[in-house]
């Protein structure tokens, strides 16, 4: 019986996936601290205040954590203008109509589970860097809104350029709401993001959750010969 | 400032005519001085201002509002707050306290206008109607906001009483029937100080005026408009209750245990947290006590659309617009999640089936390399 020849590819560069589980784990460490923040766990004491301080120490984890959010993606950034093809701008932002038709071909075959060709790729599908694009204006809502709020309690130049923004919604209020909302959109990406690693994984065997940590994945030899998937989406002068 | 040009008695003069002692307006200075915010030499500036400027003229206009920022301003804590600015020989023009009426009180703001072109300072207490031709506040037969326009011409400068007149306080809350609106929105080109409150603090209002004296300039103002010397701290920022805040204890509700430890309000809906104000630090009636010290939550009377933002002056988490009254941003973000997770399982189980076509000849196939290896 003929079986099939697969080959290592290096997709994930160690950068990309330092990025990755930093920021998956600041997004854990601000979903649930920004959560207990905005409802306390009730809890009853005979302890003086001046003996606790497990809120402050929330807040502190919080705001802490908001630093190393904002550093990593900020360094994320810089890789994809320096990286690999593979974590390139290209990947996530839609510029050419080739982008959108790809998408199309994602939603056919992944998502409406019609029997189309597979839009075979080694890097993201067009449609998983549009969702990781989306996610980016997303921190930044994040940044803006909580470096807003925080602005306040600080002295440090960094957070103070952020100063201007709870004016900009007419008051803390309304930044504090958005804030709070952009939560509840990390942890629907969450469960859609981790559903589709596994699914990927599944379905096609090509090591999609283990590339994360070694940075390897397994492509078929075919792909090679026909080589698109290999080379998309390079960039043309790269 | 350059001196005013009409000959008119300074502050300290009022003062001493009315019976005021020097020891009474020394100890005055001292408190308003220190409630600015300035350094001690500060003490002297200020009583150098008060002693030699001549008062400057004012018009006080009250258009949508409920008074509470004048009876603030007379209720200050110092009596000659009150004097000193809102005596009927200091105030030129004000609806509520002035003794002239009809004719005369109109002949008395023509003439503020006339002689100090340019030199008095408008205050203005209320929103401005802009519905319907202003028809829905009209004094002496014109509209609100004909009367704001002509006298905005000729001010120094322009502040905004309280809430109503920085952001349109309850009569600008949904759905706003009278077109209710704050005054930044309607003058343009004038220095303009917002003193937001609901009313302000008296002494707020008193710091500004004679910051207004002392420095002849309008104080440093915020992003929003706002004195930085009386709205750059939030109310939770400098609440005796704060210590509570740190060590995570809560009321859970007003008639618990913790309410009576005088617990933090957080829980319970105090919008102390994003609100900008110095009741935690000047207090009311005379310092003696402001909200959250009597055991209620801030309700945030000087942010804008306090009444609209969220649903109850009683709940932490916002509702969000557009979904109902009762459904709180978790609740949605709770089904939010619950729906995706249902959308992802039943995804998984229509990608099993058709994966299972190709079950066998994978089977068949890792099979044959066990083979091969053995």
């Amino acid at each position: 019986m003929k079986t099939t020849r697969l080959r290592r590819v290096y997709v994930w560069e160690w950068p990309v996936r330092f990025f990755h589980w930093i920021f998956a784990l600041c997004i854990l460490v601000l979903g649930i601290t920004g959560y207990l923040i905005g409802d306390p766990l009730p809890i009853q004491s005979d302890a003086e205040a001046s003996h606790r301080f497990w809120f402050g120490t929330l807040r502190f984890i919080h705001f802490a954590s908001a630093y190393i959010f904002l550093a990593v993606i900020l360094m994320r950034m810089y890789w994809a203008s320096v990286g690999n093809k593979y974590a390139r701008w290209a990947n996530f932002v839609p510029t050419r109509l080739r982008f959108f038709s790809r998408i199309g071909q994602v939603i056919r075959h992944d998502i409406l589970l019609m029997k189309v060709p597979e839009d075979t790729v080694v890097g993201h599908n067009a449609l998983a860097g549009l969702s990781y694009f989306f996610l980016m204006l997303l921190t930044f809502v994040m940044v803006f809104t909580g470096f807003g709020m925080y602005a306040q309690m600080s002295t440090w130049w960094l957070p103070k350029l952020f100063s201007w923004m709870p004016g900009l919604f007419g008051g803390d209020y309304l930044v504090r709401e958005i804030h709070h909302a952009g939560m509840w959109l990390f942890a629907v990406f969450i469960v859609i993001h981790l559903y589709l690693v596994f699914y990927h994984d599944q379905q096609e065997g090509r090591g999609e959750a283990s590339s994360m940590i070694s940075g390897y994945k397994f492509m078929e030899e075919e792909v090679f010969e026909n080589k698109k998937a290999v080379e998309e989406p390079a960039e043309p002068a790269a | 400032m350059k001196p005013i040009s009409v000959k008119r008695p300074t502050y300290y003069q009022e003062l001493r005519n009315k019976g005021y002692s020097r020891r009474d307006f020394m100890k005055f200075c001292t408190m308003i001085a220190a409630y600015m915010g300035l350094e001690s030499s500060g003490v002297a500036q200020v009583t150098n201002a008060l002693m030699n400027q001549p008062r400057v003229p004012v018009i006080w206009l009250h258009f949508q509002e409920c008074t509470c920022c004048s009876e603030s301003f007379i209720r200050s804590s110092h009596p000659m707050v009150a004097d000193i600015i809102l005596d009927k020989i200091s105030l030129d023009y004000t609806e509520t306290l002035m003794a002239a009426s009809g004719r005369q009180a109109e002949a008395a703001m023509e003439k503020t206008m006339k002689d100090y072109y340019g030199e008095y300072v408008l205050c203005v207490e209320g929103s401005v109607p802009v519905y319907e031709d202003g028809v829905y506040c009209c004094i002496g037969g014109r509209s609100a906001r004909d009367i704001l326009q002509e006298t905005a011409a000729g001010a120094k400068a322009v502040i905004a009483w309280g809430s109503c007149a920085c952001n349109g306080c309850v009569q600008a809350s949904k759905p706003n029937p009278t077109g209710a609106t704050p005054i930044h929105k309607l003058i343009k080109g004038k220095p303009l100080i917002k003193v937001p409150g609901c009313p302000p603090i008296g002494e707020v209002m008193a710091g500004v005026l004679v910051h207004l004296v002392t420095f002849g300039r309008i104080p440093e103002l915020d992003h929003v408009g706002r004195p930085k010397a009386f709205y750059s701290k939030r109310v939770h920022d400098s609440c005796y209750r704060r210590p509570f805040y740190d060590a995570g204890l809560f009321v859970e509700s007003f008639d618990d245990e913790n309410a009576k430890k005088g617990y933090c309000l957080y829980k319970v809906g105090c919008k102390g947290p994003t609100t900008y104000n110095a009741c935690g630090i000047m207090k009311w009636n005379n310092g003696t006590s402001y909200p959250i010290q009597s055991g209620h939550g801030c309700i945030g009377c000087s942010e804008a659309g306090f009444w609209d933002n969220g649903a109850s002056f009683y709940t932490r988490i916002p509702n969000f617009p557009g979904f109902g009254i009762e459904s709180s941003a978790d609740a949605i973000g709770t089904i939010a999640v619950g729906a995706t997770a249902a959308g992802v399982a039943a995804h998984a189980v229509a990608s099993a089936i058709r994966k299972n076509g190709d079950k066998k000849r994978l089977k068949a196939e890792g099979e044959a390399s066990v083979e091969e290896i053995e």
